[in-house]
Parts: C-alpha cells; sequence; structure tokens
C-alpha cells in the first residue's frame, strides 16, 4: 500500500528554466535554437536535426497548405517514420511541440510481442512471403497499442518495506490497521462463529462477497464490503467446501452426502446426487465447469450452464481431498496419500501429468494465477515450489515446523500458508517470480487452526476460515490493483452483472479444449494434416503436391534422339543425388563431433588390459 | 405384302437408273459445250479471213488491239515466245520529241507499284488476331498494379470512388459562407460589434495586442500577484464568516464600542485635516441621528423590551438593561456623535485583515508538525524544538507579540478581550491536534486572562495524554503476547527498544515524553541487539539454503535429492502453539521419525515403478511375423530359432524422445487429446506449403479479451465493405487516376478477359469481310 514516491519524469531541468529567463519563449513559437530543442523531452535525435536545418519560414495561413501538400508522398510510409515528419500547423499557427504520436517504450512493447522471430521458417515462396509480412506488421502494431493502452493501468502495487532491515514479519495487524486509512483498515475483521465448527470460505470472483460454510451446516453469504448479509441458512449437515459459481449470484456446497445448489438468497436450486460425498470444489469460470473431488476417489466435472455431467473420471488413488485448479490452463491439480500430484482434465480418461513431489502424502497444493508455479506441502512437513512450464522440478523448499495444511496463491504471486492457528505469508520480488521462502513476509496468529485460506481479488486481503469464525486480514499487496471493468467489475450493478454473465455464456470454452498447454491448441494438427494427404494421395494415385519428374524438351535439328534424351534426364537425376550427398555430409559431421565428444581424448595403449 | 415390296424395289431401281442417266450425261454436256465453242471461234475466223479477203479491209486486219497467245500464219502474234512485251521497248526506239510526254507518263506509271496480291483469309485472321492480342493485352497491362494493390488491400470499399475531401483551410470555408438566418446574423452583429476575428479565425486584434504587450515573465508575475490576491480574498471572506457567526454578546458589543470609537477618533482627525469632507461625514451622522429619532429601535417597545419590562420588578439585570437601551437612545439622538455604521465595519475587517494570512501560515506549520510521514524523517528536528520550555519563546512569535503590544491603545481592554475570544477559537479548531504546545506558549505573556486559557489547554492535553497513554500500554501488551509468541522468554528490557524502531510507537512515545511526564524514558536510541542477533542466526542458515543442486544424470539418485532437498532454517517463523521450536538434534530426530513413519510405503519406488510400465506401455511394439513351424521342424515344445525370429520381426521406428525423459520426477502422458485435436487447423491453408507458416500468421489472438479496442476492430475488420444503397460500378480509368482511354471498350475488357477473345474475333471477321 505505501509506494515510495517516484521522481517525476518531466520536471524539467533547471538548465531549461535558466534559458527561459534569458529569453521568453511561447510555446506557439518555433524553437530556434538547438539546445532548447535539446532540453525538451520528446522527439527523436533525427528530427532535431531536421529542424536546424530547415530556414525559418514566416507564419502565413499557406504553410498549412503546403504541409499538407509535402505531407502527401510519405503517406504510405509506416507510422514509426512520419514521426519524424516535420511538427504540424494548427490553423491558429500553433506548433505541436512533439509531433506525432509518443514513442512507446520496447520493453512494455516486447511484452505483448506474440511471434517469436527468432525460429526460422522453411523457404516459402513470394505470396506466402507477403502474408507472414503482413502478419508480422500487425502483430507489432497491436503490440504497440497494448504497450500503448498500459497507461491506462494507473494503479501501482507496493508491499510493506520494513525500515533498514526491520523485520515485516513483525508487524502485526493491529499495526497495520492503525497505520492504514480507515476504509483500508474497514477490511480487517474478525467473524465470532465458535458455535459451527471450522469454517471454509470462498470470495466471488470480483472479490465483493464472500461465502462460508462451518463444518457444521452454518452457511452464509455477505457483501464483505459493506458487511451486508446475504443470506444466513443452516443445512442440517456437514459442509465440506463452498464456492462461488461464474457470479454472486449462485453458490455451491458441497454437503455430506451430496452437491447442493444454492442461490444468493439461500434458496436450495438444485441437488445433484451424481456428484456425492464431495470433499472439495473447484469453478473453472471459461468453461463454466464445477469441478467436484469425491471421498469415492472421482474427479466429476459438472457443466454449470447446461447442468450436464461432462466427465467422470476415476483418479485410482483413494479418497481425494486435495484439489486445485490451475488459472492460465484451466487442469485441476489432485494431490494424494503417495506424495503425487496429478493433472487432469476432462477430455482424457488419465492424467495429463503426474509429479512425484513429498515423501509423504500431499496436504495441500497451490497454484500461482499466471500458472507458473506450484506450492505443495506434504506430511513431511516440506513445502516446496514447483515450475510448471513443461520441467514440474521443485524450485525452492523448507521445511516448516508443522507442516502446512492449507495453501493459496494470491493474485500477485504471495503465497500464504496455514500451519495450525498460524497463517504465513511469503513474498516474491514480484508478480512473475516466485516466492522465496526463506524469510516470511507476515505471520498472523489465529483464535483457532486453519480450516480455509483464500485470497480475496482485487483486494489486499486474505480470508482465513478457522475453528473461531472467519477473520479478514490485510496484506498489503496481494492483490492485482487494476482491475478489468469489462471482466469482473467489483463495483458492477445487477444490470451490468446479467449482461456480463450472457456475453461469458456466448464466449464459453468447449471442455475438451483443456490441455497442458493451451497455445498448442493454435498450431496445425501435423498428424491429421499428414494422414489427411496420404488418403488424398492413395485416392488419387499420385501425389498432387509432389514436384514433377523431370522431362527433357524436345529438340530440333536431330538432338532430340531417344539416347540424348535419356542423357539429359540422367544429368539431371545425378544432380539431384549429389545435391541429397551433399547435404548428409554436411550433416555427418555434426552428429559426429556430438558422439566424439563423450569419449576420452586420447587412448592410450594400456586400454587393451583393461577388462 | 411380297407384291407391294417387289414394286417398291422396283421402283427404287429405276429411280436409281435415272440418276445415273443423269450423272452420266452431265460429264458429257461440259465437253459439248467445249466443242460447240470451239467450233465457233473456228467458224469466226474462218469468216474473218474470208472477209479479209476483201480489199477494203485487209489494212484493218493488220491492226492488232491487243496481245494474243494464238499464233497465226497471217499475223504478227507474240504467242509462243514466253517472253513479255514491255512498253518501254516499244518506246525505245522512238526518238521523235513529240512521243517525249507519252515516255514521262510511262515513266510515271512505272514507279508506281501494282497491288499486291491479298493474302488468304485465314493468314489475314491470324494477323488480325495477334494484333488484337497485342493491343489489348498491352492496354490491360496498365491495370495489374491496381489489380495486386486491390488485392492486397486489407480492406476494400465499394463504391470505389470516393467523394473528395476538398482540403481547404478553415478561411475560405468561411469567406464563403454567408449568414442568411436572423439568428446567425445576430451573431455576426455581435461578432463585429466585439471586434471578434469573423472569418479569420486567428487571435483577435485585443489578444494580438496583448500578446506583443505582455511577455512570458509578466504574464507569470501578474499571475501571481492575480493568485495572491484571490487567496487573500478568501482568508478575508473566511475570516468575516466566521465573524459573523460569534454569538457572544458581549463580543459583539464590545466590538461595537471599538468601532464607535474609531469611528469618532477618525472623525476627529478628518475634521483638522480635511474640514469640508469632515462637514459631510457630519451630515451622514446627522442623517443617522434622525433615522434613530424617528425609530422605536432603542425606546423600549420591541418585543424583547416588554419581555423584561415584566421582569423588571424583580430582577435588577433586567432593569439595568432596559436603562442600557434608553441610555443608547439618548446617545445615539445626541447631536454629533454617533457615526454610520457601514463605514465602521469596513474599516474593521481591514484593520482586522493583517492577521488573517500570519495565522493561516502558522496553522500550515502547525500541521507540518504531527505529519507521521514528514516526521519520520525529521523527527529529531522536531524533538528538539518541543524540548525547548514553553516560557522560551521562538523568536518569530516574540516579534508578533510585541507587535500586539504595540497595537494596544488606549482602549487596550477590548482589545484583550478582543485577543481572548480569537484565542479561544484558535484552540477549539485545534484541540484536535496534540502538538500545539508552542501556539499556547505563545499567548503565554499577554496577561491573566490568556493564563486562564492556557491552564484549560493544559487541562485538555493532560487529558490527550492520558489517552494515548493508555493506548501505548495496550500496545505495550498486545507486542508482549506477540513476543511470548515469537520468543520462549521475552524480557521487559527487550521490549522497548523492538517498540521504538516502529515508526507509529516511536512517535507516540516521543510525544508521550514531552507533553507528559519528562523524563521517564530516556534510552531512545538503544539500538535492538536482540533483535540483530536474530537475523545474524538466520543469514547464514539462510545461504546453504539458497544456491540449489544440479540435476545429474542417474535417475534414482536425482530422485532422492528431489524430494530431500536442504531447507533454511526455521527460527524465523511463529511458531505455532502446539508445536515447540526444534533444536537441531530435534529436527534430526524428526526427520527420523518421518523416515520410520514413510519406511513402509517406498514412495519413490512405487513411482519409478509406475513410470517404467507408463514408459513400456506408449512404446510401439514391434511386429512379429514369425510362422512356428514354416519352413523348420515344427510341433509340441519347439520355438522358431532366434534367426528367423530376427528376421521375420519388423521393428518399428523409434518415435520422439518422450517429454519426461529427463525428469526423473514427472511422468506426462503421450497420448493424443483427440476431443482438442478435432478443434486444430488440419488443411492448410492455399499459400502455404508448411505448417510452421500458418501457425506463425494465426499467433496473434483477435479477440477483444486480448487487444485493445482499436486492435480488436483492425484485426475483425471486414476485407469487403459495400455501401448500402449505392450502386457498384466497374472500375473505370479516372476512378485509379488515369487518363481516360481512347477505347471505349476498355472497361468491358477490364471486366470480362475471356469473352473479349471472341468478341473481337467477330469483330475482325466483319472487318475482313468488309
Amino acid at each position: 500500500m505505501e509506494t515510495a514516491p517516484k521522481p517525476g519524469r518531466d520536471v524539467p531541468p533547471k538548465k531549461d528554466r535558466l534559458q527561459a529567463k534569458k529569453k521568453p519563449r511561447r510555446y506557439w513559437e518555433e524553437e530556434t535554437t538547438l539546445t532548447a530543442a535539446g532540453a525538451s523531452p520528446g522527439p527523436p535525435g533525427s528530427k532535431k536535426r531536421n529542424r536546424e536545418l530547415r530556414p525559418e519560414r514566416p507564419k502565413n495561413a499557406n504553410i498549412t497548405k503546403k504541409s499538407r501538400i509535402s505531407r502527401k508522398p510519405h503517406l504510405p510510409k509506416k507510422p514509426r517514420e512520419r514521426r519524424n515528419l516535420e511538427p504540424q500547423r494548427s490553423v491558429s499557427g500553433a506548433q505541436d511541440p512533439f509531433p506525432g504520436p509518443a514513442p512507446v517504450p520496447v520493453e512494455v512493447a516486447r511484452k505483448f510481442r506474440r511471434i517469436d522471430k527468432s525460429k526460422k521458417l522453411p523457404h516459402s515462396k513470394s505470396k506466402t512471403r507477403s502474408r507472414l509480412e503482413v502478419a508480422e506488421a500487425e502483430e507489432e502494431e497491436i503490440s504497440i497499442k497494448a504497450a500503448r493502452s498500459e497507461l491506462l493501468l494507473a494503479e501501482e502495487p507496493g508491499f510493506l518495506e520494513g525500515e533498514n532491515g526491520e523485520d515485516t514479519a513483525q508487524i502485526r495487524q493491529a499495526d497495520i490497521v492503525e497505520a492504514v486509512d480507515i476504509a483500508s483498515a474497514a477490511k480487517h475483521f474478525d467473524l465470532n462463529l465458535r458455535q459451527f465448527g471450522p469454517y471454509r470460505l470462498n470470495y466471488s470472483p470480483t472479490g465483493r462477497h464472500l461465502a462460508f460454510g462451518g463444518r457444521r451446516g452454518h452457511v452464509a453469504t455477505l457483501d464483505w464490503v459493506t458487511k451486508r448479509l446475504m443470506c444466513e441458512i443452516n443445512v442440517m449437515e456437514a459442509v465440506r467446501d463452498i464456492r462461488f459459481l461464474h457470479s454472486e449470484a449462485l453458490l455451491a456446497v458441497a454437503q455430506n452426502r451430496w452437491l447442493h445448489i444454492y442461490d444468493n438468497q439461500g434458496i436450495e436450486l438444485h441437488c445433484i446426487r451424481r456428484c456425492d460425498r464431495v470433499t472439495r470444489l473447484e469453478f473453472l469460470p471459461f468453461h463454466f465447469l464445477l469441478a467436484t473431488a469425491s471421498e469415492t476417489g472421482f474427479l466429476t466435472y459438472l457443466d454449470v450452464s447446461v447442468g450436464k455431467i461432462v466427465a467422470a473420471l476415476n483418479a485410482r488413488a483413494g479418497r481425494l481431498d486435495v484439489m486445485t485448479k490451475n488459472p492460465y490452463n484451466a487442469v485441476i491439480h489432485l494431490g494424494h496419500s503417495n506424495g503425487t500430484v496429478s493433472l487432469w482434465s476432462p477430455a482424457m480418461k488419465e492424467p495429463l501429468a503426474k509429479i512425484l513431489c513429498h515423501r509423504g502424502g500431499v496436504r495441500a497444493v497451490a497454484i500461482d494465477s499466471t500458472g507458473t508455479y506450484m506450492a505443495t506441502s506434504g506430511l513431511d512437513h516440506q513445502l516446496k515450489i514447483f515450475d510448471l512450464r513443461g520441467t514440474f522440478q521443485p524450485l525452492s523448499a523448507r521445511t516448516l515446523p508443522q507442516g502446512a495444511g492449507h495453501l493459496a496463491f494470491s493474485q500477485r504471486g504471495l503465497l500464504a500458508a496455514g500451519m495450525g492457528d498460524v497463517v504465513n505469508i511469503w513474498a516474491g520480488q514480484g508478480k512473475a517470480s516466485p516466492p522465496s521462502l526463506e524469510q516470511p513476509y507476515l505471520t498472523h496468529r489465529l483464535s483457532g487452526h486453519v480450516h480455509g485460506l483464500h485470497f480475496c481479488p482485487f483486494e489486499d486481503v486474505l480470508g482465513v476460515g478457522h475453528n473461531g469464525g472467519i477473520t479478514s486480514m490485510l496484506v498489503p499487496g496481494a492483490a492485482e490493483p487494476n482491475f478489468d471493468g469489462l471482466e469482473s467489475n467489483p463495483y458492477r450493478s445487477q444490470k451490468q452483472r446479467q449482461e456480463w454473465e450472457v456475453k461469458a455464456l456466448l464466449e464459453k470454452v468447449p471442455a475438451e479444449l483443456i490441455c497442458l498447454d493451451p497455445r498448442a491448441l493454435a498450431e496445425v494438427d501435423v498428424i491429421s494434416l499428414e494422414q489427411e494427404k496420404k488418403e488424398r494421395i492413395e485416392r488419387l494415385g499420385y501425389d498432387p503436391e509432389a514436384k514433377a519428374p523431370f522431362q527433357p524438351k524436345p529438340k530440333q535439328k536431330g538432338r532430340s534422339s531417344t539416347a540424348s534424351l535419356v542423357k539429359r534426364k540422367r544429368k539431371v537425376m545425378d544432380e539431384e543425388h549429389r545435391d541429397k550427398v551433399r547435404q548428409s555430409l554436411e550433416q555427418q559431421p555434426q552428429k559426429q563431433e556430438k558422439k566424439a565428444k563423450p569419449l576420452r581424448a586420447r587412448p592410450s595403449a594400456l586400454d587393451r588390459f583393461v577388462r | 405384302m411380297n407384291v407391294v415390296r417387289a414394286a417398291e424395289s422396283l421402283l427404287a431401281l429405276s429411280q436409281q437408273e435415272e440418276l445415273e442417266d443423269l450423272s452420266k450425261d452431265d460429264p458429257l454436256s461440259p465437253s459439248e459445250d467445249e466443242g460447240d465453242i470451239d467450233g465457233e471461234r473456228k467458224h469466226q475466223k474462218l469468216l474473218e479471213a474470208i472477209s479479209s479477203l476483201d480489199g477494203k479491209n485487209r489494212r484493218k486486219l493488220a491492226e492488232r488491239s491487243e496481245a494474243s497467245l494464238k499464233v497465226s500464219e497471217f499475223n504478227v502474234t507474240s504467242e509462243g515466245s514466253g517472253e513479255k512485251l514491255v512498253l518501254s521497248d516499244l518506246l525505245g526506239p522512238v526518238k521523235t520529241s513529240s512521243l517525249a510526254a507519252v515516255k514521262k507518263q510511262l515513266n510515271r506509271v512505272k514507279s508506281k507499284k501494282t497491288v499486291e496480291l491479298p493474302l488468304n483469309k485465314e493468314e489475314v485472321e491470324r494477323i488480325h488476331r495477334e494484333v488484337a492480342f497485342n493491343k489489348t493485352s498491352q492496354a490491360l497491362s496498365k491495370w495489374d498494379p491496381i489489380v495486386l494493390k486491390n488485392r492486397q488491400a486489407e480492406q476494400l470499399v465499394f463504391p470505389l470512388k470516393k467523394e473528395q475531401s476538398v482540403f481547404a483551410p478553415i478561411e475560405h470555408v468561411l469567406s464563403g459562407w454567408k449568414a442568411r438566418t436572423p439568428l446567425e446574423q445576430e451573431v455576426f452583429n455581435l461578432l463585429h460589434k466585439n471586434k471578434q476575428p469573423v472569418t479569420d479565425p486567428l487571435l483577435t486584434p485585443v489578444e494580438k495586442a496583448s500578446l506583443k504587450a505582455m511577455s512570458l515573465e509578466d504574464a507569470k508575475m501578474r499571475r501571481a500577484e492575480l493568485q495572491r490576491a484571490r487567496a487573500l480574498q478568501s482568508y478575508y471572506e473566511a475570516r468575516a464568516r466566521r465573524e459573523k457567526k460569534i454569538k457572544s454578546k458581549k463580543y459583539h458589543k464590545v466590538l461595537k464600542k471599538g468601532k464607535a470609537r474609531k469611528a469618532l477618533k477618525e472623525f476627529e482627525k478628518l475634521r483638522k485635516v480635511n474640514p469640508t469632507a469632515a462637514l459631510e461625514e457630519l451630515e451622514k451622522i446627522e442623517k443617522a441621528r434622525m433615522m434613530e429619532r424617528m425609530s422605536l429601535k432603542h425606546q423600549n417597545s420591541g418585543k424583547w423590551a416588554k419581555s423584561k419590562a415584566i421582569m423588571a420588578k424583580y430582577d435588577l439585570e433586567a432593569r439595568q438593561a432596559m436603562q442600557e437601551q434608553l441610555a443608547r437612545n439618548k446617545e445615539l439622538t445626541q447631536k454629533l456623535q454617533a457615526a454610520s455604521d457601514s463605514e465602521e465595519e469596513e474599516e474593521g475587517v481591514e484593520e482586522e485583515g493583517e492577521l488573517v494570512p500570519d495565522a493561516v501560515n502558522e496553522i500550515q506549520m502547525d500541521a507540518n508538525g504531527p505529519n507521521p510521514w514528514m516526521l519520520r524523517n525529521h523527527s529529531r528536528g522536531t524533538k528538539e524544538i518541543k524540548v525547548q520550555d514553553p516560557e522560551q519563546l521562538p523568536e518569530p512569535v516574540a516579534h508578533e507579540a510585541s507587535e500586539n503590544e504595540e497595537e494596544e491603545r488606549p482602549g487596550a481592554e477590548e482589545e484583550i478581550l478582543l485577543n481572548e475570544f480569537e484565542e479561544r477559537r484558535s484552540l477549539r479548531k485545534k484541540s484536535g491536534l496534540n502538538q500545539d504546545a508552542e501556539l499556547v506558549s505563545r499567548q503565554e505573556p499577554k496577561d491573566s486572562s490568556s493564563q486562564e486559557v492556557l491552564s484549560e489547554l493544559r487541562a485538555l492535553s493532560q487529558k490527550l495524554n492520558k489517552e494515548s497513554q493508555q493506548s501505548g500500554k495496550q500496545n505495550v501488551s498486545s507486542m508482549r503476547t506477540v513476543l511470548a509468541v515469537q520468543r520462549e522468554e521475552p524480557t521487559e528490557a527487550e521490549e522497548e527498544p523492538l517498540l521504538l524502531q516502529r515508526p507509529e510507537r516511536a512517535h507516540t512515545m516521543e510525544e508521550l515524553e514531552e507533553l507528559g511526564k519528562e523524563g521517564c524514558f530516556q534510552n531512545k536510541e538503544v539500538p535492538r541487539p536482540v533483535g540483530e542477533g536474530q537475523q545474524s542466526e538466520r543469514n547464514p542458515d539462510n545461504q546453504p539454503g539458497a544456491p540449489k543442486e544440479k540435476k545429474r544424470k542417474e535417475q534414482m539418485i536425482d530422485l532422492q535429492n528431489l524430494l530431500t532437498t536442504k531447507s533454511p532454517s526455521v527460527k524465523s517463523l511463529a511458531v505455532p502453539m502446539t508445536v515447540e521450536e526444534l533444536e537441531d538434534e530435534e529436527e534430526r530426530d524428526q526427520k527420523r521419525m518421518i523416515k520410520e513413519a514413510f519406511a513402509g510405503d517406498d514412495v519413490i519406488r512405487d513411482f519409478l515403478k509406475e513410470k517404467r510400465e507408463a514408459v513400456e506401455a506408449s512404446k510401439p511394439k514391434d511386429v512379429d511375423l514369425t510362422l512356428p513351424g514354416w519352413g523348420e521342424w515344427g510341433g509340441m515344445g519347439l520355438k522358431p530359432s532366434a534367426k528367423k525370429r530376427r528376421r521375420f520381426l519388423i521393428k518399428t521406428p523409434e518415435g520422439l524422445p518422450r517429454k519426461d525423459k529427463n525428469l526423473p520426477n514427472v511422468i506426462i502422458n503421450e497420448k493424443r487429446n483427440v476431443h482438442a485435436a478435432a478443434h486444430q487447423v488440419r488443411v492448410l491453408p492455399y499459400p502455404f506449403t508448411h505448417h510452421r507458416q500458418f501457425e506463425r500468421t494465426i499467433q496473434t489472438p483477435i479477440g477483444s479479451t486480448w487487444n485493445t479496442q482499436r486492435a480488436f476492430q483492425k484485426l475483425t475488420m471486414p476485407k469487403v465493405v459495400t455501401k448500402p444503397g449505392h450502386i457498384i460500378k466497374p472500375i473505370k480509368a479516372e476512378d485509379v487516376g488515369y487518363r481516360s482511354s481512347s477505347r471505349s471498350d476498355l472497361s468491358v475488357v477490364q471486366r470480362n478477359p475471356k469473352q473479349l477473345s471472341i468478341r473481337h474475333k467477330k469483330h475482325l471477321k466483319k472487318n475482313s469481310v468488309d
């Protein structure tokens, strides 16, 4: 929350001010001296030179016309080059001191690049090349546009910072509450609900609503910002887990026997008997899938938009009670008692991958919002962070005095772990870095044992469900400060929510598209491409795309004898063969080098006696 | 039936015979004709020869009209010689000059060539075609760039011909425009009257003049002045409003008295300096007196007076008040005494105005003091200021006080009263802040009344201090609990430094010291050795954990490594209640215990086994085509020989290496997701020859989720746009900037080149026929 004020970028240098004193210059006057031009931030160097060389013109209305004409031949050029043009003149004679579009920082634009130009493409025809060029130009332009719009993300994230070596973990909630403004201080609260046992809790996708369910059947939802209670019921049955569906209007509750769905007034809408003895719930918002893990060892996907069960997968690993979703690719991660974490998609009957994480059983799994890191804690009291980008290797690990029973990642990559009645939070360097497990960022002791952890989206708040009720902790720097008003708007009205719902349903992603690497969907299915090609060849009896064999042209004056025709054919064939051999020879030394390396450099004469 | 048939066949035969007769006749007839013609010719010749025997016609016969090929014995012919007779040969021997003209004419005729024989039809047509093709292809080739451009265009908007938007400067547009409606005319009139530019939207003459007149510096200064004036005005206004709200009667009375007195004094002064002005003033006063006499305001006739009159019998004060009112009436109705109120007020405001900015500044200064953000950095400086005793006044305050004393005049009591009010007000304002010791001290030396105020303030601050102390105690107690959690035996001595290191806490402590009991704590700058010690303990433990060990080739060892990564120490964590902190030995014990606990289920071995199975399952199977007993002995218990098996085993080519080949702790499923593959592209579109080329063009997402609005619109732009209600005409040369061609059929040609050839041919044919 505290952010160090950045030095203003556009504070004019003193030199400039001095110059202004010497000879006052209006903004509409032309810059005559080079130094003045140098002092002003903005246009690149080449432009400066242009201006210097250009003789001064009298200010007339004609100039506007002139400039228009002179601009005409430049029109087809790229927008970047246009920036170097002379500044436009408006009717009033005022001159834009920073003509053209503002320069875009390269690093920001690189963030939005999608095409990896370093990868070489096979040689392409001119027609293809022009298409590729168009695509590349388009991509660049779009990335620049996106980089420009970064400016609109006004809020900056920040962390609690200890002063010269002060440990932030020793700062208590009370201190934070004391220091922050009233509105933020109101976000720290405790709900004392000792009667209905340990609580599980869940925030709605917009971060505005909170649902919690106690072991002894107490279910309630509230607008936690205004503390307005929406509904409160007792389901008279053990509540294992609770989760909001796509909006705050629907609520899934995993009860002792079956899965129930309630609306925001506490009215039971559905009882889904095919999902029985559910222990954990996860909702995939873009696919409208509710994933349930049950005691019977089944992972069931329920499409909540049509009410059908998409897939029921048998994990074959006993009771399932550790589950989390990967927000990047919507893959479900299950933790098992044999120390493995398995990755599931509704399209496959077997797990997409299995990772051996712990010696003992896995107690908790959490995945960060970018889908890059997975944190696991096991019965061996270890807390590990895995890299999910293809390698699935542990990046860091540490032993905790009492293993973490619950884990949660915040939007900006803070990791919270609930160990007994203590919550520890670790922070990394930034959004794209894993949390460093050496020192906790914050710690907090609760009145009961932790039973559920969830970071509130778009608010620096961690909700903790425990034996004694619910605690809402302030965790500075936890949440993404900028929300997308079209995607998840915490301040949306009912009408907006309804409209968003329609849009989201229209954009629903089919369940079978869930796979480990979602980018692979944008690739050509090479196997079926080859297959189809083969079938076509079979059907036609020849390869239509094959290069036609060389056919010598008939020549006149008796040179087109059969013998000479054969000779010419032979020549071309030999040439092609030679090319092939040359290529293979070029590749061979590389292979040989590879092979030669592991061998010893110098075989000794005594090697023959080695047995 | 037969009879009929026979008759028919006969008929047919007869007909055939007739036809044959005809055909026989035909070839005969021409020969007959020829014979006839020959005969006639001979006959004619004979007749001629006979007639030429006559004497008269002899010469005539010798004349020859044309060259004939026939040789006759009677006259000269060139027939059979094979030589052509040329005119020049005939004229050669002629020497007479009379024939010279003829000769010339002949020469002229000779120079003219004869018309060649026309080519045959096919040749003519071919040539025509060729020429036509060349011409049309040349005419069409100039459209090539346009066609190419249109093909590559991102978007085509039909109709292609656009209304050329005229780039006219706004001045030109405006000059052509005239005010027509009465409203417009009125507006123009107004503009003209105020010398606003009508046609030329440049600056007005006034603006231009001002621009010329004022430099940037001046403008800045003037702006600053204006700002200052505005600020001052707002201060005055605020002050006036504040004073207006004061409800104290005493204050108002005193104020009024003071004003009256001052007005009188000024009047006296004015009389001395400027008698005429004084006279005018006097007249004013007189007028006020008249008004007072006319009104019943102070004559005990109002509501208040009546109510007082009832009470007057018993209440001395009421009586006094009534008396006062009457006295006032008398005073006002006395000649040459009172002055007009309005002037006084103005003067009063002016007089008091000088104080305002100072007070405002002071408030700002004070506001700087308690700001927790600023205080952190300058805590030393502020502390020093605060340490000063209230008796020792800061320089500027003393100065102000002296000023105040200067201002004191005969009516000092009033002034004091006024001051007192001001103080009270300011106190009320600042009582929320606990930093106004300075302010209090400033007022201290004035007099006894302000002393009272000071005592009040003291009481207030005392109260505040108590509160803060209590809160501090609370904090301390809560801190204690935390420390109890973090350490086994927290001591009282350790507490204080820890408290001090927190910014907020330090601040409150300082306050406590300064305002309340001074000298209670003296150990502010005590470093916190314990905390640092903790850190130093922590750090070495962290170092070995940080560098990660590299993977090795051996799977088994590697896996062991993976699962037993070295971990940083636990000490920095807050330990849960139930678990006591572990010493190193205890930790080792615990590890052993864990190992024992998981000894039964060897997780790693199970996993490796599972992985091996998965790898085996995913490997492509070899095809064994051996037939037992084929080519050798067969029977029970006999196996085909190894050589044979090797020969008939078809090895499947090894596929790509598994993705988890080098990842010992991972099993990645290699099976293809058929459902997802159904959504993938499986046909390469036209210009692409390799799938990677095509993949590159579909790499960028086009949805609005991933793009800005503009980019999204650009990406989803339709390729062809037609304006509704517009006729889309074929492209013309003028549309694309060519001059209109002479050929009228060019546009047609451009549209359907296939039809062209046929039409053209017809056209040519027609020509050739003509």
